[in-house]
């Protein structure tokens, strides 16, 4: 094959500057960092959070082996990319999942399937890819199977517990009935906010402890792997709109910090808007993604049907990174608008 | 000459079914094929209108193609199959009055086909009546044949269904069902008639134009 001929022709975009970082040295850091999120989503949600996890891992890396092997490309499972896929798309996955009354296990399997598939490797593999591959797995399973994909289990904290109560979120309590429904149920405003910081509540596998993503989080930005301007952004934009738009017939009285550590804001926030791939890689433009995503997701939370807006606002934003990236490209110095208007003058 | 009339006119047929397919190769008429196909009677009664559409309008072009003058060439196309398309649509909303509910405006929509024009203008126009009409049956089955696979499959996933009546207990996959499914559908089987066709057709489609 004319493999080196490929490699001499390449014609790349945006990073061209070297370094000794490889590819999948990111890949299983950021894994590593979602391992706190990670392990309290089990710790909360028992055995069956691991099954789901590692039923996502496996058909997501089986699913890249598979369709490079039909193809004909070189494997390269190795990179960690599908590994880390799987892991975000399992950790975006409800535990209740894991049942065979109704079957559902095969849910995780094939949104696996159309997140490495379809979304990464049918648009050229990865760096090509224009969506984030795990929400859009998330996405298609939500859509396809609404009802299985909303079955929420009662955070047991018993790791060998099979069977659960279900409940609402705490964003779904918020939607349906308001805020002081939701402080009623969890005790009082304190006890709301211990409980959504350390993952005590239902909700998705790995988002519902804000604490351990904001450690893993912060150790990505510690070691350089992300920055600071879209998590921020993103964020603040949100912190706002909740405050301002939040409260129930004033303006100003909104609860901002409930929005913040609920549902997949955070989780959404450090690791999900921040893919290299799928949003901008100017900081300004970063700044500008990241607003985007909190006013979609505050549009969506507070005017929308559906009580969780984080997914479907990431995956919007990705559509327009590259525009975003287009738009604040700086200009060649020296190459100013004005010298060519004149020269077209003349 | 009967001998090499009988092939070109199987070629001729096999080239619209396979070779020039109208969503699978061309890529054209999308619009109905995404928002029709959610379910199989849709999908097959659009397909068998426009296979009616293509093969009446390439006949009447093919019979008229000496007497229209070049230069409004186009705007007589036109109204040759709005008014081929307004006998499609009385008929269907008299026979069929519970499907033509459900897409009256797509069967109207045919009159904007890109494949019947275009095949009004390429070949039609410049060929005789027999190979014109075997053109027509050609690209109305292959249309035909492509609105009912994928149809097939999103009413069969989306619905649990066929043709209205419940085959699997669930609904396996709802988003089949929705317009985004539909582009998924689309895209997943033309990949795989362009694979199977690269695959095995090769050697038994030498047509050439």
């Amino acid at each position: 094959m004319s493999v080196k001929k490929e490699h001499e022709l390449i014609v790349s975009v945006s990073p061209h500057v070297r370094s000794e970082e490889t590819t999948s040295r990111i890949m299983w850091t950021v894994s590593l960092a979602l391992l706190p999120a990670a392990l309290a989503g089990i710790y909360f949600f028992g055995l069956k959070a691991l099954f789901i996890t590692a039923l996502c891992i496996v058909s997501s890396v089986v699913s890249e082996r598979f369709y490079l092997k039909i193809v004909g490309k070189k494997s390269v499972v190795g990179d960690g990319s599908a590994f880390l896929t799987g892991l975000l798309l399992g950790m975006n996955m409800p535990a209740s999942l894991w049942s065979f009354s109704p079957f559902t296990a095969h849910v995780p399997v094939i949104a696996s399937f159309v997140a490495i598939v379809i979304t990464k490797q049918l648009f050229g593999g990865l760096g090509f890819n224009v969506f984030n591959p795990a929400l859009i797995g998330r996405a298609f399973a939500l859509i396809s199977w609404p009802k299985a994909m909303t079955i929420w289990n009662e955070p047991a904290a018993a790791f060998l517990a099979m069977d659960a109560k279900t409940t609402a979120t705490p964003l779904g309590i918020l939607k349906e009935e308001g805020v002081t429904r939701l402080i009623e149920v969890f005790g009082d405003k304190i006890n709301l906010y211990t409980h959504l910081l350390t993952g005590n509540r239902a909700g998705s596998i790995g988002e519902t402890s804000a604490v351990a993503i904001l450690i893993g989080g912060l150790f990505l930005l510690y070691r350089g792997y992300i920055t600071w301007h879209i998590p921020v952004s993103f964020l603040g934009t949100a912190a706002v709109i909740a405050w301002v738009f939040g409260g129930k017939g004033a303006l100003f009285t909104g609860d901002p910090i409930v929005h913040l550590i609920s549902g997949g804001m955070m989780l959404g926030a450090w690791f999900m808007a921040t893919d290299y791939v799928t949003s901008p890689s100017i900081r300004k433009g970063q700044i500008i993604f990241g607003i985007g995503c909190g006013f979609l997701t505050m549009l969506i939370r507070l005017k929308g049907g559906y009580p969780e807006g984080v997914m479907f606002a990431i995956l919007i934003m990705n559509c327009f990174a590259p525009l975003i990236d287009r738009g604040v490209r700086s200009r060649v110095f020296g190459a100013v608008k004005q010298v060519k208007a004149k020269e077209n003058r003349k | 000459m009967s001998q090499g009339a009988t092939i070109n006119l199987k070629d001729q047929i096999l080239n619209g079914i396979i070779k020039e397919n109208t969503i699978f190769k061309l890529a054209l008429s999308l619009c109905p094929s995404i928002a029709v196909t959610n379910n199989l009677k849709n999908g097959v009664l659009m397909g068998v209108a426009v296979l009616f559409v293509q093969v009446m309008v390439n006949l009447t072009i093919s019979l008229l193609r000496n007497v229209i003058q070049p230069k409004v060439r186009l705007p007589i196309f036109m109204l040759v199959i709005s008014g081929w398309v307004t006998v499609t649509d009385m008929s269907m909303a008299a026979l069929v009055p519970d499907v033509y509910k459900q897409m009256g405006l797509y069967i109207q929509l045919i009159v904007a086909f890109a494949s019947i024009l275009a095949r009004a203008e390429m070949f039609a126009s410049k060929n005789k009546f027999i190979p014109s009409m075997a053109d027509g049956i050609g690209m109305g089955i292959g249309f035909l044949f492509a609105l009912t696979v994928i149809s097939f499959f999103r009413e069969l996933l989306g619905k649990g269904s066929l043709w209205g009546m419940h085959i699997v207990y669930t609904k396996p996959l709802l988003i089949l069902i929705l317009p985004a499914g539909g582009f998924f559908a689309v895209g997943i089987l033309m990949a795989l008639f362009n694979w199977i066709d690269a695959r095995y057709m090769k050697k038994t489609s030498p047509v050439s134009h």
